[in-house]
């Protein structure tokens, strides 16, 4: 039993708890599941700079941060207590595609060739935590939410708007990920 | 509509309880692995389809059961789901979001789940998001909407 749970889970596990959380956070007190809120509600508490998008009563959503809290905490239980001791198993053709690129280490969950502190203050770090990054924060927030709240949350309540974007967004995902990444991989 | 702004504080802690739960699903489905990102992307593996997918599904089957069953929160309120609104930003927004997913691996949730996994330089990805979202909060005025 531990080494089901021990080992990866599959999407017909995932999907459906994660998708229980919609209805979880309405009975729980009528919230709505959205994930990219919480980094407004950071710059209202830490940094609102009379700016009037960051002036309103973030204390009132702070159970939003609560639960990145919790996601934070799950995340650090699921690699200690509950870590998988075998790596990462990622699907052959993508890994040979991103062998060709030089990124050979797939054991962990992120690849170490990139996301490495070495790599900070390089144009790829610059790239891929810098540019990236704020990509999310300002494109999440113009968007009005993000693969929680639109794909997951609006598309539950058949929000026409989520289904745009939720289209835009992966869209520009494969277009990135085929046409940039290639690109990017190289720096 | 919310708890009262007096309700003490730890009435949020069931919150934070389901976030650890989402934080182990996140990990534990590899959900916030670039790799997989990479992969779904790429068209080269089911998994993340199978994930977002079956959530939606979920979602939506648990959605319509509240609105038509007219389902109250625990407290016995109704329950009230805003709609979202549409304009250019849902557009402009979306398309630079999923350039943003595409490099980092990551929306929103799973930059969260990262750092907690122990991906430490993630938390300079987090920190530009939240700048991100600041400087969105800037210059909101002057963006089309």
């Amino acid at each position: 039993m531990l080494d089901a749970i021990k080992g990866p889970w599959p999407w017909y596990v995932a999907g459906p708890i994660i998708g229980l959380t919609v209805p979880a956070l309405l009975l729980l007190g009528n919230k709505a599941f959205g994930l990219s809120s919480s980094l407004r509600h950071i710059c209202a508490a830490c940094m609102p700079a009379k700016i009037p998008f960051f002036t309103y009563d973030w204390k009132k959503e702070a159970w939003n941060l609560f639960f990145v809290g919790g996601v934070v905490i799950g995340a650090c239980i699921a690699v200690t207590l509950l870590a998988d001791p075998d790596p990462m198993v990622i699907a052959e053709p993508t890994a040979g595609y991103l062998a060709s690129k030089g990124i050979t280490d797939n054991s962990g969950l992120m690849p170490k060739e990139i996301f490495s502190w070495d790599n900070v203050l390089t144009v790829r770090g610059f790239i891929f935590f810098i540019v990236g990054g704020f990509f999310v924060g300002f494109g999440t927030r113009w968007a009005g939410g993000c693969t929680s709240g639109h794909a997951i949350s609006g598309l539950s309540n058949l929000q026409w708007p989520s289904l745009v974007a939720t289209c835009c967004f992966f869209g520009a995902g494969i277009i990135c990920t085929w046409f940039i990444l290639p690109y990017l991989l190289t720096l | 509509m919310s708890a009262p702004a007096s309700a003490p504080w730890w009435h949020n802690l069931r919150y934070a309880v389901w976030g650890i739960l989402f934080g182990i699903v996140f990990v534990k489905a590899e959900i916030i692995s670039w790799f997989r990102i990479q992969e779904m992307f790429r068209f080269e593996s089911f998994h993340m389809y199978g994930v977002i997918g079956s959530a939606v599904v979920v979602g939506l089957i648990s959605v319509q059961l509240i609105k038509r069953i007219r389902a109250k929160t625990f407290s016995g309120e109704p329950i009230v789901i805003p709609d979202k609104a549409f304009n250019k930003g849902t557009i402009y927004g979306s398309v630079l979001f999923g350039l943003g997913w595409a490099i980092t691996g990551a929306c929103p949730g799973p930059l969260f789940a990262q750092v907690g996994a122990g991906y430490s330089v993630i938390i300079i990805t987090f920190l530009s998001a939240v700048a991100g979202t600041w400087l969105y909060g800037l210059v909101r005025e002057k963006l089309p909407h």
